[in-house]
């Protein structure tokens, strides 16, 4: 070991609770650093998992159009001008042509047609209104995962049977029905069809549950008294979810028709995901930085206790990069030491509570071992370490010693 | 005989509380071998001068030669290699690393030199202990040691380096008659077997006529050598 090193060692163990503090101080700070942006990822990772049951990354439709004034001529008399908005079909036109241009875009990993129905659940005289989305089986299941919140039956059968019906758990309590019953949907058309109930699924979103229900695109189509070309909306994912606005916006451009991001239909959500993003990362930055304050006091402190000792060292030749060695050695070591606690620490913590079961929409406590926000932990860790350690050493550096000799 | 240290027009003022001129116009040379005392008042300015001499201090106007080399003007971490290397300084109050046995400290500066191995480095420490009568007490930590044994032991880690000029600022001021007998000894035998040059502060009297030579310092200036 250098000399440098060996001081280093020697002042961190000559005074262990000082340096116990220091390291608890940095332990603390990483796990809590560390365990508060897992949460975070987690509870992002959640929320969105619930969104995408749900939503696909882009939606693609045609959007409501008011009605212009015919006349455009500003010179002209002024007009009064009722705008309201104009009764067309909301129908995508040509959806093949369509479909097949958005997938040739790079980002695009699925595109799937769909017929959003507003329809009544029948059963005897009970009567629940939802909706019914028309989707083609194996495409939708590949967007939404449907399989994997499916409670009863399989799925798979919607394809091969065009009156299958796939209901949320919420209709099957309501209406007391299970695998096998025939339920009666009508649609705004005044179209009435019987379907079979031929699976249930369970999305914890309890709306979402007693209202939603899945059949076959043909089926919805019917139920609206309309063509095999008739699509309401185009559902799109991309490869990274985050970039969807900007595929959107290229989607618009393209097709002409409104493309939305999943997170521009879900602002309320995304709002309070970024606020509570903001408050996780600032209250655990701080925590850190605390820490960080705590190996500089100490640091200091051992600076001002060993004034003597760095005066005889620069006598004897030490330079004033040796002195901030010394110090600075002494810092990463208090600064390693935590580090490597807060991993464990944090890790313990996660592990007990991924086990936590918290119910409701979000089942077990939304937490995982994040190793980006292991390693983002870690290195500003040792950062505020190296720096915490460093503003002091510099001072050490500076000491002259002739004015401590005369003292 | 050549010269190891010369001075050539050291000034140095004090500007705090007021401004006063601490040393005057001092010029003076050491020869290689040389057993130099420096003796006079207290506030004579002696302190000041050595901590310039010894390149600790380099707040002065003039020029300071070490072994032929202007050392005035040299970068701090230039002077602290040849304060490493050349020159070992004795304190009047013993100041050694507390935490460190006594071995630790005499070894120190030699391990910062870094010419040696570390175990010939003990070897060495353990020598220099031996010759100041300390060998028995080197894995004691330096804090347990009476004062007088610390002046000892901070002499040993003057020596570890071979350095070429030992200064000390009454390193006997502590030291009861016999061990100062020890130091003078020691410090004649270091300039007569190894050539090597010993400024010493002295207030001890004795001390200073057995020494080959005696500057005497009076309100900043020399005033007898
Ligand atoms: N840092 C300082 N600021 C102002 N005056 C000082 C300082 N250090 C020493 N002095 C003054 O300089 C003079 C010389 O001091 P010093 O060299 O310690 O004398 P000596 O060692 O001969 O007793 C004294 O008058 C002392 O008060
Ligand atoms: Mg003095």
């Amino acid at each position: 070991m250098n000399l440098s090193s060996s001081i280093a060692k020697t002042y961190i163990f000559s005074n262990k609770k000082l340096t116990a503090v220091a390291v608890l101080g940095v332990l603390l700070g990483m796990s809590v650093y560390i365990f508060m942006n897992s949460l975070l990822v987690g509870f992002d990772k959640s929320s969105n998992a619930s969104i995408f049951r749900n939503t696909s990354h882009i939606r693609v439709y045609k959007d409501d159009e008011m009605s212009k004034s015919l006349n455009q001529d500003s010179f002209s008399l002024s007009l009064i001008i009722n705008p309201k908005v104009v009764p067309t079909n909301n129908t995508i036109l040509n959806p093949n042509m369509i479909l097949a241009t958005i997938l040739k875009q790079k980002d695009v990993v699925a595109a799937t047609p769909q017929v959003n129905t507003n329809v009544f659940y029948n059963k005897g005289r009970l009567q629940i209104s939802g909706f019914a989305i028309g989707i083609k089986p194996d495409e939708a299941n590949t967007m939404y995962n449907i399989k994997s919140f499916m409670v009863e039956g399989d799925f798979n059968v919607l394809k091969s049977n065009p009156n299958a019906i796939v209901i949320g758990s919420g209709i099957s309590q309501k209406m007391n029905l299970s695998i096998g019953d025939y339920l009666n949907l009508t649609s705004s058309k005044g179209i009435n069809r019987s379907f079979k109930v031929i699976g249930i699924f369970k999305t914890n979103n309890s709306v979402t549950d007693k209202t939603k229900s899945y059949i076959n695109l043909a089926a919805s189509q019917q139920l609206l008294k309309e063509g095999n070309s008739y699509i309401t909306d185009i559902n799109v994912n991309v490869r990274d979810p985050e970039h969807a606005n900007k595929v959107a916006q290229e989607l618009t451009k393209i097709t002409g028709y409104k493309a939305e991001g999943w997170k521009e239909a879900n602002e309320t959500l995304m709002a309070t995901n970024k606020m509570r993003k903001m408050i996780i990362t600032f209250v655990s930055l701080t925590i850190l930085l605390v820490a960080g304050f705590g190996i500089y006091n100490i640091l200091n402190m051992t600076v001002s206790q060993k004034i003597n000792d760095i005066a005889i060292l620069k006598a004897i030749g030490f330079k004033g990069k040796d002195v901030i060695y010394v110090f600075v050695k002494q810092a990463i070591f208090i600064g390693i030491v935590g580090v490597i606690g807060g991993v464990m620490m944090a890790t313990i913590l996660i592990t007990i509570l991924k086990r936590v079961y918290l119910g409701g929409d979000i089942g077990y406590f939304p937490i995982d071992y994040e190793p980006l926000k292991f390693m983002q932990g870690i290195i500003i860790g040792l950062v505020i370490t190296f720096f915490a350690g460093y503003i002091p050493a510099k001072k050490a550096a500076n000491v002259d010693p002739v004015a401590i000799f005369r003292k | 005989m050549n010269t190891v240290l010369r001075t050539e027009n050291l000034n140095k003022f004090f500007y705090d509380p007021i401004e006063f001129k601490v040393l005057k116009n001092i010029e003076f040379e050491v020869k290689k071998g040389e057993f130099l005392s420096m003796i006079g008042k207290s506030g004579s300015g002696k302190s000041t001068l050595l901590y310039i001499l010894s390149t600790m201090d380099n707040d002065y106007s003039g020029s300071l030669f070490i072994d032929n080399e202007l050392v005035t003007g040299l970068s701090k971490d230039k002077m602290a290699e040849i304060r490493n290397e050349k020159i070992g300084f004795v304190f009047q109050f013993h100041y050694l690393l507390s935490e460190f046995s006594c071995l630790q400290n005499v070894m120190i500066p030699a391990l910062k030199l870094g010419r040696l191995s570390v175990k010939d480095i003990e070897a060495k420490a353990y020598e220099k202990l031996e010759i100041l009568g300390l060998k028995d007490q080197a894995l004691k930590p330096a804090s347990k040691l009476s004062g007088g044994q610390q002046q000892r032991v901070a002499i040993a880690r003057a020596l570890i380096n071979d350095p070429i000029i030992i200064m000390g600022d009454e390193p006997t001021g502590n030291l009861d008659s016999n061990n100062t007998r020890l130091v003078f000894d020691m410090f004649q035998h270091l300039t007569r077997s190894y050539g090597q040059t010993i400024i010493s502060v002295t207030h001890d009297d004795d001390f200073a006529k057995k020494s080959d030579r005696i500057i005497e310092m009076k309100d900043g200036e020399i005033v007898k050598y």
